[in-house]
């Protein structure tokens, strides 16, 4: 029986990307659907009633929703080239920093990126101390999953090319060596891999759009 | 082989009930440790350096925070009795999603509930009972969540039980009213001692939740 694999996303969706890069690495073949969010098509509304987001994934008909719920999915289906470790304490500790990741460093990260002057000070705090627990999760570490990329690659991986956009559109060096020689190790290993590499939304496009949004913000200050 | 499991708890956290319920369905001796919110132990930040925050398990000197991990930690570690996620996988997303769903609406909307009045409290109280109504229709005709049988979604979903006569009496409204089959799935599930016996007394989160708006001058 043949395979359907859909994935609905946008073409700048971090949380879309980190599925692209998921089933690469697994060597899954599947068809992108791309969404207008400012136009939903019926089929993403029918796929995630509840949140009308992407990304989804619909496999043979059935549609899972959450990002990091369908990393997990795409894990346990397709067992080859493991993203998560066997043990589980070292599983929640995975899971936990991909939490984390989605629920404080990225929107930290996002505040200091649309904010200005003393505000954008004040956000550079948490953002900060945000970066260096990460920091702290590669020691002795080639990617987060050790050796080889994991689930807490793919879920923090967004850093690898929106930050540098980020930091183009705003001119302001948030991961800088000195302070972050780990992480910033990181980016280029993470960026460098093929399945990665291929898979980014074209950069000039993302700047456009990240200045818009900086832009939109500081107008209505 | 001893095992040593300490969590980090605070009564009338729906969290940390969570982890009171699955480690009392795996049958796990632990020790309870009590936390004053107001006055954080060495132990819980250093176990928690990232969020400070309870509940934590502690599993032979090694952290596990955040419920729903720890959750899924404790159901991969005591793998041989109840498990709480089913073997399918797509059946595992549906049941991670919806206790996701559940993490990212209840408490916000139900501290809403209770903080504030007037027109805002009703905005507040509808959207609380849209979301229990949409797992009410999630639940359909299953006697859990988990199916046959009592799993992840229970769990995360039926510590917030004992806040529902808190919402309710300081929202002035009843659950019952509108979503009769989640009052009934209630019911099922507080029959079982693994529930009953993790879950405070309502009336107790009740006063509890006064003290803290008396603390905050919240009227």
């Amino acid at each position: 029986m043949a395979e359907e694999v859909k994935l609905i996303r946008t073409w700048s969706s971090p949380f879309a990307l980190r599925i692209v890069w998921a089933l690469k690495l697994k060597g899954i073949e599947f068809e992108t659907v791309l969404e207008d969010l400012a136009s939903k098509s019926p089929l993403l509304l029918q796929s995630n009633p509840v949140h009308k987001k992407v990304p989804v994934l619909v496999h043979n008909g059935k549609p899972v929703s959450e990002s990091l719920v369908i990393l997990e999915y795409i894990e346990e289906t397709w067992k080859e080239k493991p993203l998560l470790p066997e043990d589980p304490y070292e599983k929640a500790s995975s899971r936990f920093w991909a939490k984390f990741s989605d629920e404080k460093l990225l929107p930290s990260v996002w505040t200091v990126f649309i904010s200005q002057g003393n505000k954008q000070e004040e956000a550079l705090v948490p953002a900060l101390e945000n970066l260096q627990f990460i920091e702290e999760q590669l020691e002795g570490k080639k990617f987060f999953g050790g050796e080889k990329i994991g689930l807490l690659d793919l879920a923090i991986g967004w850093m690898a090319d929106m930050v540098s956009v980020l930091e183009e559109v705003t001119g302001l060096k948030l991961i800088q060596e000195d302070k972050f020689p780990l992480l910033s190790a990181w980016i280029e290993i993470f960026a460098d891999v093929p399945e990665i590499k291929e898979s980014g939304a074209p950069r000039e496009k993302l700047i456009s759009k990240f200045q818009a949004i900086r832009d939109a913000y500081a107008a209505t200050k | 082989m001893g095992d040593e499991v300490i969590l980090l708890d605070f009564w009338p956290s729906m969290f940390g009930m969570r982890l009171r319920v699955a480690l009392a369905e795996k049958g796990v001796n632990y020790e309870y440790k009590e936390e004053d919110l107001s006055n954080k132990s060495a132990l819980l930040l250093k176990m928690n350096p990232v969020h400070k925050k309870i509940p934590v398990l502690i599993h032979n000197g090694k952290p596990v925070c955040e419920s729903l991990i720890a959750v899924q930690y404790i159901d991969e570690v005591w793998k041989d009795k109840a498990p709480l996620l089913p073997s399918d996988p797509y059946q595992r997303a549906q049941a991670r999603f919806w206790a996701d769903y559940v993490d990212k609406k209840l408490y916000t909307l139900g501290s809403k509930v209770w903080q504030t009045k007037g027109e805002e409290q009703e905005a507040s109280k509808k959207e609380f009972l849209d979301c229990l109504k949409l797992l009410e229709g999630e639940l359909g005709d299953k006697p859990y969540f988990g199916g046959e049988t009592f799993g992840f979604v229970d769990v995360s979903l039926i510590t917030f039980y004992s806040w529902f006569y808190a919402y309710e009496t300081f929202g002035n409204f009843s659950i019952e009213a509108d979503c009769p089959k989640l009052i009934e799935w209630v019911k099922r599930c507080m029959e079982k001692e693994s529930v009953s016996k993790s879950i405070p007394d309502p009336h107790k989160v009740y006063e509890f939740v006064l003290q803290l708006k008396k603390k905050f001058g919240i009227e």
